[in-house]
Order: structure tokens, then sequence, then C-alpha cells
């Protein structure tokens, strides 16, 4: 009995643990020794510790509030939190459904009746016959008031429900049903021995008979090896251990640096693998009838650097590949996969040659894009909250992790991110006077003139240095009279003076934006990307010209053979030299730029890690390597050594001669922004040069795999040609070839269905974003509504606080206005609800007149009006009133037997 | 009682309603269950204390060792000791099959450290020195602590009551694409 008087107190803490109960007991005596000063501290005596009652006292009206270490900062945001609540507040506030989620029993056990009742529905679609509760996610807290032991019961019938409805899941579902559930294994374990038993059939399971279990061995092993496998994708994970480090160390800016240079890589990879299989592999095997008179000189050095020489008949140029059906004799296999029409062994390599590039341009293309849509969809989602601090703290942890030093690592890291983002909020409140923005205006265009002025300059500079040395080239092809070292020498001008261009002007830049003393680190970096951007596009364009407009249209005035495989070896002179120049960058820019400011100019401070440029310079590389493929097909492979040598060096180098940003910052969306930049300028640029090369100009008559064709897109149709003269069945194919890959019409079709689509969806997503408003503005209506009836609530408690024991009768009504309030929040049987609080303040006080004999007379007469009071409230409900009148008789008994 | 290399009742196994391609796993984590309690083959429902849980090798280092042990656990003396259920619910809620739903929802009780039901601006205020630590140079500073309390608090509070709920919660890690824990 004394078990239920308990319960009948307890209006917040759970039924479910043995140690909050001793708490109540607790609190009671102590209670009564206190001899009840104060009405409303008896009333609200069940606090979830007993010390926190002693705190409770009323001299010091300090109620177990929250304080903020900082309450002077304004806070426009929760006025509720600067507040101080009474006790009672809190407590009301505690037994809040979207409170008690959070940590009872009861209410998971609620909530996933709910879902289980849910589920039955769609699965069985029929009508249940339990009623369905009122709210999405109802608490038992809200019954937990009611009556002494209803709480209990409540949630046993919650819970007798859930049993039903598990019960009525097939057995799949069950299981799937319990697993996901968030409760401890014992009570999993209650709660299916009660489906079982209910089920009656809860003998024969404990035998696993023997043939599942072999069945089940076996499923472990192949599950053992699924595992192993992922665990080996896992660890395939390029450089892991070294970006966390770098990530550690300099944060999420540099950190997005290296791994764009790890999507470089793979990117690279895949184009290596795909014209390596298709196109060289064959090529090498077959061992064509080219004739290899020519001699090869000893001047290794230089061809490294020219890829002139001896390379220029190798496997690295367009000029080597052959146009004819290459005949692999036995092996059919490597060639039948695009030939397959027929295995005449037959390596029609032209068309190959056509096609590999194009598939490779376009599966590129779609990984491109879907990457940048993918990180799109990550970076701006379509809820207006950003939420990226409340994820970083919330979920930046990796429980993983687990050794000590990896562990300082990842608070380094987590505290650096937390910083950035502070101080990029900090940031936006920044405000300047109207003079001073104007003057930062005008210097702001000033450096804009200058970085534009000096773009240009080098553009016309490439130019014309460019046609100097074309110049330079016909002359020496006319009269084929010097010195062939120097005539090799001169073909690497052009690289190193574009390079060397691309070296300085960004130091250049720099400069200019240290000038215009930008104090956010991000725009600093958005500015100089786009200023490096703007020089490296319109260099490439000068070169491109210089290429497909003045070499491959004239190839005869300068004594080439084969203008392709010239193309080839320029942009591998262009690859190298970048990647020399990036080296000597690192070294003289880093390590020296290091050593001197720390040596000479005694400064304690390391230079900080350029992202922006080394950035522009991966894009810029990559351009030429995409640019090249057409033209060399084994330049990515070039490229992958390039960049494998340069994550090992930067990574050293950054970690010798840099430090962390002083201004940290955020690279939030830089990854996003690094691959937008890398498909709509770089990609796109490189695709419509190579697709030009492919429609237009005209191939080289007497070398590489087109020779004789008027453009290499010929090869597609003559191949089509020729199967529909070896077959007559195919004549329409090439009818249906000039009319779908010739004809714009499908080309512009296929573009405006793609554009339609993607105008559809942006539709949808808008209207989405609608709703989400109005439902975001919805819950925000929602709190201010709780916080005025918090603020209420805790007005009452005030004023109640103030009144004296002579006044009690005040206090009583106080008490139960009070309740009501609360509870109209809640939804919750308001009515009810008051009775129930009657009641417990009847029971409280008889308890005080049993066992204190001071104040006797006083609380007789409380107790009398309480009577009244809660008759003129509830006389609607009288039956209510007069059992749970009788039954706070009872339990008065009870608990004078238990003290006694 | 079960095999040689484990002293796991048998009738156990199906009480757990294992998957049942995860015995082996179970066998495994009986053993280390078994090696904390110090070799005496107790019975399984026995309990073994905080500070043995917290000399396993995963758990040294974890900065929510404690709460992980509080929040796990089932005893009535609310001291964070451990019997082999709990220990199950933890490697299982840790594991890579667990659902969203349960990672989230002990998440959520890891980080409510007051164990109030919600995340208020202490608990946050703990959260954070928990995450970047407690020594000088990466600790943030009061504004900075200020700062962001109150920036997760607009961020994630969505009715504006001052303090993070479990829905709300939720809310927050399902826009994260990686909350892998």
């Amino acid at each position: 009995m004394a078990q239920r008087v308990s319960f009948d107190f307890d209006l917040v803490t759970d039924v479910e643990s043995p140690a909050d109960e001793d708490g109540v007991h607790d609190s009671f005596s102590q209670l009564i020794q206190e001899q009840c000063h104060d009405l409303h501290d008896v009333i609200e005596m069940t606090p979830l510790d007993p010390e926190e009652e002693s705190r409770d006292d009323v001299e010091s009206l300090e109620a177990p509030v929250y304080q903020r270490s900082d309450s002077d900062g304004p806070q426009q945001t929760d006025h509720l939190i600067g507040e101080r609540w009474s006790s009672d507040t809190l407590k009301v506030l505690s037994s809040m459904p979207s409170r008690t989620i959070g940590r009872s029993r009861g209410a998971i056990i609620s909530q996933y009746c709910n879902r289980t009742m849910q589920l039955r529905r769609r699965r069985q679609s029929r009508p249940s016959i339990q009623h369905f509760p009122r709210s999405a996610r109802p608490s038992i807290r809200g019954y937990g008031v009611e009556t002494d032991a209803a709480g209990f019961e409540e949630e046993e019938n919650k819970r007798e429900r859930l049993v039903n409805n598990l019960q009525n899941l097939s057995d799949s579902d069950r299981v799937r049903m319990l697993r996901a559930m968030p409760l401890s294994l014992s009570e999993k374990k209650e709660l299916r021995m009660l489906v079982l038993n209910k089920a009656e059939h809860s003998v024969s399971q404990n035998q696993i008979p023997c043939c599942s279990q072999l069945k089940y061995y076996i499923i472990i092993a192949l599950r053992h090896g699924w595992y192993s496998w992922l665990s080996f994708l896992s660890s395939l994970q390029l450089w892991q251990t070294a970006l966390k480090c770098v990530g550690g160390r300099f944060g999420t800016g540099v950190l997005s640096y290296f791994i764009f240079l790890r999507t470089l890589l793979f990117f690279n990879v895949f184009m290596f693998l795909v014209t390596g299989l298709l196109l060289v592999v064959p090529q090498a095997i077959a061992h064509p009838d080219l004739d290899q008179n020519i001699t090869v000189r000893s001047t290794w050095g230089l061809e490294v650097l020219t890829g002139a020489g001896y390379f220029s008949h190798s496997l690295l140029y367009y000029g080597y590949y052959s146009n004819k059906p290459l005949q692999t004799g036995h092996s059919c296999s490597a060639s039948s996969n695009k030939t397959s029409s027929s295995c005449g062994l037959s390596y029609n390599m032209p068309l190959i040659y056509f096609f590999t590039i194009g598939a490779a341009f376009f599966i590129t293309c779609i990984i491109l894009v879907y990457t940048m849509s993918k990180s799109f969809g990550q970076s701006f989602r379509i809820d207006k909250s950003k939420g990226l601090l409340a994820i970083k703290v919330f979920s930046s942890w990796d429980f993983k992790v687990i050794k000590k030093s990896s562990v300082r690592l990842q608070r380094a890291n987590i505290s650096t991110q937390l910083k950035e983002l502070v101080a990029e909020v900090n940031h936006q409140k920044l405000k300047f006077p109207v003079l001073q923005r104007l003057f930062r205006l005008s210097i702001h265009m000033l450096a804009w003139i200058m970085c534009l002025g000096s773009t240009l300059a080098c553009v016309l500079a490439v130019y014309y240095f460019s046609e100097y040395m074309h110049g330079d080239l016909l002359r020496r092809a006319h009269t084929n009279s010097s010195d062939p070292l120097l005539e090799e020498a001169s073909l690497l001008a052009i690289p190193v003076f574009v390079s060397s261009l691309n070296l300085l002007l960004p130091g250049f830049f720099n400069v200019v934006a240290w000038m215009e003393e930008y104090d956010s680190p991000s725009v600093l970096n958005y500015i100089s990307i786009s200023r490096n951007l703007l020089l490296k596009v319109s260099v490439l364009g000068v070169l491109c010209y210089h290429w497909l407009g003045r070499v491959a249209t004239d190839p005869q005035s300068l004594g080439l053979e084969c203008w392709e495989s010239f193309v080839g070896q320029e942009l591998y002179r262009f690859l190298l030299m970048d990647f020399i120049f990036m080296l000597l960058d690192t070294f003289f820019g880093e390590f020296l730029w290091r050593v001197f400011s720390q040596k000479a100019l005694k400064r304690e401070r390391k230079p900080v890690f350029d992202i922006a440029r080394n950035v522009l310079e991966l894009i810029y590389g990559q351009t030429l390597a995409w640019l090249g493929v057409l033209f060399s097909p084994l330049l990515p492979a070039v490229q992958i050594i390039k960049l494998l040598f340069l994550f090992y060096m930067k990574k050293v180098s950054l970690k010798m001669n840099c430090q962390a940003s002083g201004k940290p910052w955020r690279a939030c969306q830089m990854t996003t922004i690094f691959i937008t930049l890398l498909c709509f300028p770089a990609f796109l640029g490189a695709a419509v040069c190579v697709t030009y090369t492919m429609w237009t100009i005209k191939p080289s008559a007497s070398c590489g795999p087109f020779q004789g064709l008027k453009n290499m897109f010929q090869a597609g149709k003559r191949w089509f040609q020729e199967l529909a003269a070896a077959n007559p069945d195919l004549h329409w194919l090439p009818s249906a070839h000039a009319y779908l890959v010739e004809n714009p019409l499908f080309l512009f079709l296929s573009a405006g269905i793609f554009l339609i689509v993607i105008y559809f969806h942006s539709q949808v997503v808008d209207g989405q974003r609608k709703i989400i408003e109005l439902l975001q503005e919805q819950i925000e209506n929602e709190g201010e509504d709780k916080k005025f009836l918090i603020t209420r609530l805790q007005h009452i408690h005030e004023r109640k606080r103030r009144v004296t024991p002579r006044r009690v009768k005040e206090a009583s009504e106080v008490h139960t206005h009070t309740l009501t309030h609360a509870y109209t929040y809640t939804h919750i049987h308001t009515h009810s609800h008051t009775h129930t609080h009657s009641l417990i303040y009847t029971h409280t006080h008889t308890h005080t007149l049993t066992h204190t004999h001071t104040h006797t007379h006083t609380h007789t007469h409380t107790h009398l009006h309480t009577h009244i009071h809660a008759h003129t409230h509830a006389h609607t409900h009288t039956h209510t009133h007069t059992r749970a009148l009788t039954r706070a008789h009872t339990l008065t008994h009870s608990h004078t037997h238990s003290l006694m | 009682m079960g095999g040689t290399s484990s002293k796991l009742p048998k009738d156990l196994l199906s009480e757990y309603q294992v998957r049942l391609t995860h015995v082996m796993c179970l066998f495994r984590a009986h053993k280390i269950f078994s090696e904390l309690q110090g070799g005496e083959n107790g019975p399984y429902s026995s309990r073994v204390s905080m500070q043995k849980i917290l000399t396993l090798p995963e758990l040294k280092a974890n900065p929510f060792r404690k709460r992980l042990c509080h929040v796990f656990s089932t005893s009535d003396m609310k001291d964070g000791s451990l019997n082999f259920e709990d220990f199950l619910d933890l490697l299982s809620a840790f594991s890579d099959t667990a659902t969203l739903e349960i990672k989230s929802h002990y998440a959520f009780r890891i980080f409510d450290f007051d164990d109030d039901g919600t995340l208020d601006a202490r608990d946050l205020e703990k959260l954070v020195n928990c995450l970047t630590g407690e020594t000088d140079d990466t600790r943030l500073t009061a504004e900075e602590m200020r700062q962001l309390i109150s920036n997760i608090l607009e961020e994630s509070d969505i009715d504006k009551d001052g303090t993070v709920n479990l829905s709300e919660f939720q809310h927050v890690i399902s826009r994260s694409p990686d909350f892998v824990r």
C-alpha cells in the first residue's frame, strides 16, 4: 500500500525504478519535518532527487533553475532560457510530452504502440479494433497525473496494446520492430515473451534443428566474407589517415584542397583505364607495320622534357595509332567488346578511337554532374535553417576513434571547425560607416582594374609570343639548318613563358588582395579564385586558338607530318612545365620563404597555405590533361604520376612550412565550388575543344587513325556505310545515323526535354519549400503559444509564492488554476487534471493533519476550502470527485499505517 | 551451458532472438564481458562496475565514456554498472547495423547530461567541452561558447522554447549526411 501512496505523489518521476520511490519517501518525511510553511511546497514534493528538495526552501526562493553563465548577452530567440523558473514550473515543463519522450520508457512504448498500429494498418488495410490515440506521440506522462495508480495502469494498458499490435504483425515485422526500439534488452525480451505467450507457441524455439544450424554456419561464413570485403573497400579510401591528419591540423579549407586532389586522381585513373584498355593495349599488342626507321638520338634529358624525338613515334601520341583494322589474330576477346557486330577478328581502330574518347568524356561528364548535384544538394538544403553548427556539434564526434593521439587530433579538428563557424557568424554582424564603405569600394574597384589589366596584358603577351614562336618555327621549317638541340629547346619557350606567368601573376593578385584588406577569409578566397580563374581561362583560350587555329589549319607550312602529335607534344610539355613550376614554387615560394621570414625577418609566423591558387593550378593542369587526351591517349597517366607526386610533396611542405590559418574560416561550400569550377569552365571548355576538333578540323593525311577522312567524325559514318554495304538488311543504318547524330534537331530535342525535366523538378522543389516555410511558421507559432503559457504559469507560481500561510485559500485557488493552464498546453483533459490535483492536494493535507500538530487548525480549514473549491469547479463531474475523495481517505489511512 | 569457449547459456541465445548470423559476435561479446568480470564465471546477470568497463581500450579515450555507461546501465543504483544485457545493448547501438532511430535516440540520451529529457544550454556547453577537450588551445572562449550555444539553439530549436528536445534533435540529425558513430 505504501507504494501506491508514493505513486499518488508522483507527478513527474518515472514509475519505472524503485530508486525514485525511495527519493519520494525521503522527501516526504523530510517535508513532514519541515512543518510545511508553505502549502505549495507540500504539493510539489516529488523532484527526482532528494537534494533538490532541500534547495527548494521557502526562505531562499531560489528554485533549481538553470542560470546562464552569461545572462547579460542580449538574446532574441530564447527568452525562455534567460528567465528563472520556479521548481513547479520546471516540473510541469519536464512532464511535457516532448520532453518525456527523450527519457521515459513509457513514452517510448506508447510511441511504438502508435507506430506498430500504423504499420499494421498499412499492411492489412483493415480498421483496427482499438481506438487510435489522439496525437501522434502521446505521452504516458499526461496520464501519470490522473489518479493514484492510473498512470501505472495506463502504461500497462499501453504495453498491452503494444503487445497486441506486435502479435498481429508478421514474424519478421515484429522482430524488426522490436529491434528498432530504443529500449533495453531485458524490456524487449519481456515484450517478446508477452507476445509469444499470447500467441501460445513459445515452445520448440529452444532447439535449433541440425540442418538449419548448417545453414546458419554457411550464412555466417558468407557474411564474414562480405564484411571483410567491405573493410577492404574502406581501406581503399586513399590517404585516409593523411587526410585526417591534415584536417586536424589545418582545418577544412586545406583539407578540401587535398580531397579535391584525390578526386582529380580518380578522374584520371578512370580516363587512363579507359584509354589504356581500349586503345593503348590493343595497339601495343598489334605491332602495326609502321616503319620505325627514325634514328633515336641520345639527348634523353631534353626529350623527357619536350616529349619530342624518341617519344614522338610512340604510343604516347596520336600519330602512332594506325587507321587499319588491327589483325589481332587469335585474341578476339580483347576486341569483341566494341566492334562486336562481326567478330571478324578486326579491331576497327578509327571507330574505337573515336568512341573511346567520346565515351570517356561522356562518362566523365556524367560523374562530374552527378557529384556536383550531390554536393549541391548537401550544401544547399531546401529548408531555410542552415543548422550547420548544430550538425557539427551533434554529429561530429567519431565514436570509433580509440587512440589517444587521434582523439586529441579529432578534438583539435572539431575545435578549429567550431571556431571557424563562430567566426563566420560573428563576421556577419559587422557594419561599417558609409564613408568608409565608399573608400573600400573604390579600393576594390582599383584592385579589380589592376587585376583585369594585368590579365589582359598577359593574354596579349601570350598571343604575340606564340605568334612570334610560330613564325620562328615556320622560318626554321624552310631554312632547315639550325642546331637541333636549340631547335628542341625552343619548343620549350612557350610552356616556360606561360607557366612563369601562371606563377607570377597569382603572387601579384595576392599583393593586390592584401592591399584590399578583406577581413573575411572566405570572401578573400572567392575573390582570389575568380581572378586566378579568369587568368587561366583566358590564357588557355589563347593557347587553344594557337593550336587549333594556327597549327592545325596549316600543318604543311610547318613541315609537320602529323599536327595532332605536335599538339599532343605541346600539351605534354605544358603539363610537365606546370609540374616543374609547381615544384619550384613549393620549394622557393613556401620553403625558402619560410626560412627567410623566420631567420631574416625574425617572424614567428609561418606562411599560410594558399588554397585558391593551388586549387586553380590543379584545375589548370586537369584541363590540359583533358584537352590532350585526344592527341595523346597516355596523357592521363602522366597526370596521375604528377598528382601522386604533388600530394606527398604538398603534404610534406604543408607540415614543414605552413601553419593553420590565423583567421580560421570555414570551407562550407568549398568542395562544391571546386567541383563546379572543374565542371564548368575546365571540363566544358576541354570538351568543346575536343568536339570542335573532331567535328571540323581535317585530320592529318599521313598519320593517325583518321588519315584520309574529312574529319574524325566521319569514322562512324564510314563504319555504318561499310556495315550497310556488307549486310543489305541494315541499309537503313547510314540514314538513321545521319538523322540521329548528324542532324542537330535530335540534339536540340533531347536537350529541350532535359531542360523541361529540370524545370519541373525545380518547380516541385519550390512548392516543397513553400510548404516547409508554412509548417515552420506554424511550429514557431506553437512555440510562441507554449512560451506564453509557460510565462503565465510562472507568473502564477510567483504570485503564489508571495502569499503567507494565512491566505491559503487563495493559494489553493491559484494552484488549481495553474494546473489548468499547464494542461491546457498539453491538450490532455484539462478538467480531469484539475480534479486530480485537488485530490492530491487534499491528500497531502490530510497527511499534514495527521502527523504534525502545529497549525492544525489552519490546515483543517484549508482542507475544507479545497473541497469547496474543487466542487465549484467541477460540478459536472461529481462522480469523479466523490470517488477521489474516498480514495484520498483510504490513502490517508494507508500512509498513517506505513508511518507507524 | 554452452560450448567450450563460452559459458553463455544456450537458452539465452534463443531468448535474445539474435540474428543467428551474429552468434559469433555474441560469443565474442560474452568473452570480453566475462574477462571484465574478472575471470570468475558469475551468472550472466551480474554487474560489472563502471570503473572496469572504462578500462576497455575502446572506451579509454572516449570523452563520453561515463555518459555511455550511465545511459546504458539499467542498474537501480544509478552507478553506471552494466550487466551483460546492457553491454549487448551498448554494442548493438554502436554497431553498423543499428538504425538511425536507435542511434539518434541513444545519442540524445548521451548528450543529455542532466537526464531531464531535453538538451538545454548547460547540456550543450558540456557537450561542446567534451568535443573540444579541456586544454587551453582547443577550448572555446566564453564569448565563443556563448555565441555557439545561442546559434545552435537558434538553428535547431524549432519551437523556440530554449531547449532541444528529441524530435528536434532527430530533425537535425536527419539532415546530417554522415551521422556515423
